[in-house]
């Protein structure tokens, strides 16, 4: 057979094909002591980790790798946060009213995120599921870092939180995050527009300042994880073509 | 980690630790009854009372959704919560701050669950140590013959019943108790405990307790202010 032939061919039994991917199992670590009785070693998922702030085109990547890995055979679970059975809906209530000081809220979060891990995603990953994860411990330490809460006592408290095979920042900057967020809502988020800090009493001057704080301590928060900083800028084709690439490795074990 | 007057903070913490069924809710009772009658600013505080967590921490009892884990971090954030919005505030207005139950209560509990002892430190970390905190030391069998000869229900978590100890509410409840009682002699002399014989006769207790108090603190300095 001419080898011009093959090439279409192979495209579209990636598409269409009865050839699935089994992903290569590789070794899981916790990032402290984890959760009780839980080996890391039965983990055969893989557990992928989207962050970014609202505007950067977290959700439309999330929804195109879903269709993608389902499409390629992959059983996926999707968590984020404050979607707990426990807390989700007191932890809303609480940040409705704007009641709860720092170190609570910052418990209260960690109690949600604990709540997916061990109900969610560790027996989905048990299950060999992709999990991928709307926003991971690193969102929730970078709001409270930025807020002044201790580093140690973070990655102390989020010493039972595995560590994900692939994480993904995608850093859009502040002036063209408000752009896109004006694009899709009349309005700024209190929180996203950190107006809790006191940085301005103007809300748009506030978010800018806050979402620069957060991008730096995303920057400063990759020294310590390592994870890919993906530049949310571009289209979402070529960074979803990243995305995809980097998610591939990870399959094969890489 | 250090003590509220350590940290310069005007009012003084009181903790009262011990199992259940120790008698020491009585006494505190009764040391806030005393410190009340001679007009000083008194405010108690009980365990797992914060009203925002309290939704949460009922439902996942109920539901039985409670982990190791998330057991801990609730209880954390109720805890939290009442110290970052009441605790800490009342002791900057110079109050006496009683509480039933402190951070002990966690280290104890969380522990016997299966959570590693320096984690639950860990996440305790941002509190400030109790000034006074009594232990009441009361007999294994007279706590629990105190709470269990009125064959109560005795709901799941108290009981011990996630730890799978055994089919038996009160049989599990009674090797759950003997483990917290374990962990409380553990940290007696870490924290400096003032140890109570909780086998003692109720006013014998609650004499000491007030001399203690009156001792270790100097008590004419937290009078009520009125306004002139």
């Amino acid at each position: 057979m001419p080898r011009s032939k093959s090439a279409p061919k192979d495209r579209v039994s990636r598409i269409v094909g009865t050839n699935v991917l089994v992903p290569k199992v590789t070794p899981k670590t916790f990032y402290g002591h984890g959760i009780p009785d839980i080996d890391a070693n039965h983990l055969t998922g893989k557990l992928i980790a989207v962050e970014g702030a609202d505007g950067s085109g977290r959700s439309t990547q999330i929804a195109r790798l879903v269709q993608w890995l389902e499409a390629s055979g992959h059983h996926t679970v999707q968590v984020g946060l404050k979607r707990s059975t426990l807390v989700s809906e007191e932890l809303e209530q609480a940040q409705q009213g704007n009641i709860l000081a720092r170190t609570t809220l910052s418990l209260f979060y960690a109690t949600d995120f604990a709540d997916q891990l061990e109900n969610t995603i560790l027996p989905a990953l048990r299950a060999g599921s992709m999990v991928i994860a709307d926003r991971y411990i690193y969102t929730l330490m970078a709001r409270d870092l930025v807020r002044g809460v201790d580093e140690t006592w973070l990655r102390n408290l989020y010493g039972i939180a595995l560590a994900p095979d692939a994480v993904f920042y995608l850093e859009v900057c502040p002036e063209l995050l408000v752009q896109r967020v004006f694009a899709k809502n009349q309005s700024l988020d209190y929180w996203e527009s950190g107006m809790d800090l006191g940085l301005s009493r103007d809300m748009f001057d506030s978010f800018l300042r806050y979402q620069g704080l957060m991008r730096d301590t995303f920057r400063r928060l990759q020294q310590t994880y390592g994870f890919d900083i993906v530049d949310g800028e571009r289209s979402p084709d070529a960074i979803n073509a990243e995305l995809q690439s980097r998610i591939e490795a990870v399959l094969a074990g890489h | 980690m250090q003590k509220f007057s350590d940290l310069g903070y005007p009012g003084r913490l009181i903790a009262v630790e011990g199992l259940d069924g120790s008698g020491k809710s009585t006494q505190i009772f009764l040391l806030k009854r005393w410190l009340e009658m001679q007009g000083l600013k008194v405010f108690f505080s009980e365990w797992n009372s914060s009203a925002l967590v309290k939704s949460a921490t009922s439902k996942g009892k109920k539901q039985n959704l409670l982990t190791p884990t998330t057991f801990s971090l609730i209880h954390a954030t109720d805890f939290a919560d009442r110290y970052e919005r009441q605790l800490v505030p009342l002791l900057k207005a110079g109050y006496i701050v009683l509480c039933d139950r402190y951070i002990f209560t966690a280290y104890a509990r969380d522990v016997v669950r299966g959570c590693p002892p320096e984690w639950v430190r860990g996440v305790y970390n941002f509190a400030a140590l109790p000034d006074l905190t009594f232990f009441f030391k009361a007999s294994l069998d007279v706590s629990l013959s105190r709470i269990l000869d009125n064959r109560p229900t005795l709901k799941h978590h108290e009981a011990g019943m996630d730890l799978n100890l055994s089919p038996d509410p009160y049989e599990s409840f009674r090797i759950f108790q003997g483990r917290i009682f374990e962990q409380y002699l553990s940290m007696s002399t870490e924290f400096g405990f003032l140890v109570m014989d909780a086998n003692q006769r109720i006013e014998e207790q609650q004499g000491l307790v007030r001399r203690l108090v009156s001792t270790h603190i100097d008590l004419g300095q937290f009078r009520l202010t009125r306004a002139a």
